[in-house]
């Protein structure tokens, strides 16, 4: 039931909002990244991260802190990325958008069932960075987390955008993605290009992965409504545009979360039906999301 | 083009007779997985028109089942101010229902393209089985819907296995024939020309908004009858009846039968009942492989294995089974097709 109002909760409502919104900008900028090159909506991206967040619950367990298997978690994520690319998505690169989608579909079955029979179906605590105590920001009462959390996918987010901006790497994966056969003419190699942008989505993935599961619990599934609301939020942003991935993962976020606790009927059943039925009225309006282009086909 | 319809109508004969005569070689279990498959197949001739003849994809053809279903579970089990309807009369009605649903969606999809539509579609497809748990009294909730047990009409003299059966079959070899058809005209020549180039369409005077949304609409027509015969088949219907992964599942079927190809769906519909039901037999198999010993009951087994072959065979065939079947006929049909 919707208890009285007070601006301190609505704060600590748009807090919680913000967090839940900085998972799916970093999901959904995973998605972005390979639908920008290859044009294709990977659905393997939520199993991949739930996979790489099991592989540091592993080493946790084997008595690494949580920073030090960060890294070691981070270079696996990007050669399984790599590895994906090369082989389940290169074979097939000129056959339509279905045969794609179709082996990301059929990659995350795999990987679920393989950390189904890993790690067992069974939801497991997973210990994160951040202390989960409150500090008063302002008046409102804010837990670590949570500003652990923004603040993680923040910096890797302007990580990410100054190497695209200002490395001749991260320039070639631009061009890749945007001419493919004018970067192969000035000596990209377009191939790599792609391998190396899915190395980099599996990375933001394993860190989206690596920060929710403290919050929620860690079994195989623990992605899934997740990757659905990153897709939401992708959608809303404009699938083109990494910005847009951003802004639309926090406003989702902060929407969600609200409607959630303010409007009875939406509640918590009708969370998602709710968002979708949002986007599905701004691509009405605005058929390429927020920041996205709207492509001029021509015959 | 003549020797090309022959072939065509002997193909549908052929498979009309092997449909015809199948429950008199197989036992009473196989002819009800078989009704499953048909119930499959049927869902996928609906997609196969929307994504493989007018390029539209949608994951979201599980929810449209569903509403099939559902339609025939409140028709059946609240009736219909006060009458319950009987489950046959359901399914017509079913179709409609679901085909309403289908052009509402329709309409939307015309400004959407590609991707952007199977996320939304997608997206359908998780929402809906909120909606039972969220209007709990009319939708029956998490628990349901229990409706009667299948049984022989008009005093048939045959078991309810080989009645599905017949129904079954009999409403895909009808629907099978429409959507043939449709297609083989006018309209499946609009329809694979919006899916080739929609602006070349429209300058050659294809309505593309008539189209799109008819075939949206058609398609969810099929997926509700579906439905409704998977209700009925099931004898109950609940949220999970439907899952999302259905709606995945057939989009797998899609894509492994062969876009574009209506004999290859019989594969793919055959292919979706198999891999889901006896995904420890092929665990089986892959354990004559040297080096592997699966635990065929183990649980995630069964996704590794469907994940597996999935990929396998979209890296072997993307072009699917329709593909292969038309491949391996090249030689037979393209000499008799130049020839008329």
């Amino acid at each position: 039931m919707v208890s009285a109002f007070t601006w301190t909760e609505f704060a600590q409502q748009i807090a919680a909002g913000v967090r839940e919104g900085s998972i799916y900008a970093g999901l959904a900028l995973a998605l972005v990244i390979i639908y920008r090159s290859t044009r294709v909506i990977n659905f393997a991206q939520g199993e991949m991260a739930t996979f790489a967040t099991f592989i540091a619950w592993s080493l946790q367990n084997h008595g690494l802190s949580f920073w030090t298997a960060f890294p070691i978690v981070l270079a696996i994520a990007f050669a399984g990325g790599v590895a994906v690319e090369r082989i389940l998505i290169r074979p097939v690169e000129n056959a339509s958008v279905l045969t794609i989608v179709i082996i990301t579909l059929g990659l995350a079955l795999l990987l679920n069932g393989l950390m189904s029979v890993i790690w067992g179906g069974a939801s497991r605590q997973f210990h994160g960075p951040f202390s989960t105590r409150t500090i008063n920001v302002g008046g409102v009462p804010i837990s670590v987390q949570d500003i652990g959390i923004v603040v993680t996918s923040l910096v890797l987010v302007a990580i990410l955008a100054l190497f695209f901006r200002y490395t001749k790497l991260g320039l070639a994966l631009r061009g890749s993605a945007a001419n493919p056969d004018s970067s192969r003419l000035v000596g990209v190699r377009v191939g790599w290009m792609l391998a190396l942008g899915w190395g980099i989505a599996a990375v933001l993935g394993a860190v989206a992965g690596m920060m929710i599961a403290p919050v929620v619990f860690l079994d195989p599934n623990m992605m899934q409504t997740i990757l659905l609301y990153a897709f939401a939020a992708a959608v809303l942003g404009g699938l083109d545009s990494p910005l847009g991935a951003v802004v639309g993962g926090i406003l989702l976020g902060v929407t969600i979360t609200l409607l959630g606790r303010y409007v009875g009927f939406i509640g918590s059943t009708l969370k998602l039906p709710a968002a979708l039925f949002l986007i599905l009225v701004l691509l009405l309006v605005r058929p390429g999301g927020l920041f996205g282009k709207v492509a001029v086909r021509r015959v | 083009m003549k020797v090309k319809l022959a072939f065509e109508v002997l193909g549908f004969v052929a498979l009309a007779a092997l449909v015809a005569l199948l429950p008199r070689v197989v036992s009473d279990y196989r002819a009800r997985e078989l009704a499953i498959v048909g119930i499959y197949f049927i869902a996928l001739l609906g997609l196969a028109v929307l994504t493989g003849y007018s390029g539209q994809i949608s994951l979201g053809h599980g929810a449209f089942m569903a509403i099939g279903g559902y339609t025939t579970a409140i028709l059946s089990v609240n009736g219909f101010y006060g009458h319950q309807v009987r489950d046959l009369w359901t399914i017509p009605i079913a179709g409609i229902v679901a085909g309403v649903a289908g052009l509402l969606v329709g309409i939307p999809a015309l400004r959407l393209s590609g991707l952007y539509l199977a996320l939304i579609t997608f997206g359908i497809a998780v929402s809906f089985p909120q909606l039972p748990k969220k209007f709990d009294h009319f939708f029956g909730g998490t628990t349901g819907k229990i409706l009667n047990l299948v049984k022989p009409p008009f005093g048939l003299h045959t078991t309810p296995n080989n009645w599905l059966y017949y129904l079954t079959w009999g409403i895909a070899l009808v629907l099978l024939a429409a959507a043939w058809f449709l297609l083989r005209g006018k309209t499946g020549r609009a329809l694979q020309a919006i899916r080739d180039s929609e602006v070349a369409a429209t300058s050659s005077g294809v309505n593309l908004a008539t189209y799109k949304t008819l075939a949206f609409g058609m398609s969810a027509f099929y997926a509700g009858v579906a439905g409704s015969l998977y209700a009925i088949a099931n004898s109950y219907v609940n949220p999970d009846v439907f899952p999302i992964i259905l709606s995945i599942y057939l989009v797998v079927g899609l894509a492994i039968g062969g876009l574009g190809s209506l004999a290859g769906l019989l594969v793919g519909a055959a292919l979706i009942y198999f891999l889901q039901n006896h995904s420890d037999t092929v665990a089986r198999w892959i354990n004559h492989l040297p080096g592997l010993a699966l635990d065929p009951k183990q649980p995630g087994i069964p996704s590794i294995v469907f994940g597996a072959v999935l990929i396998v065979v979209m890296l072997l065939l993307p072009s699917g089974a329709g593909g292969l079947l038309r491949r391996l006929f090249a030689p037979l049909t393209s000499r008799l097709y130049t020839r008329s």
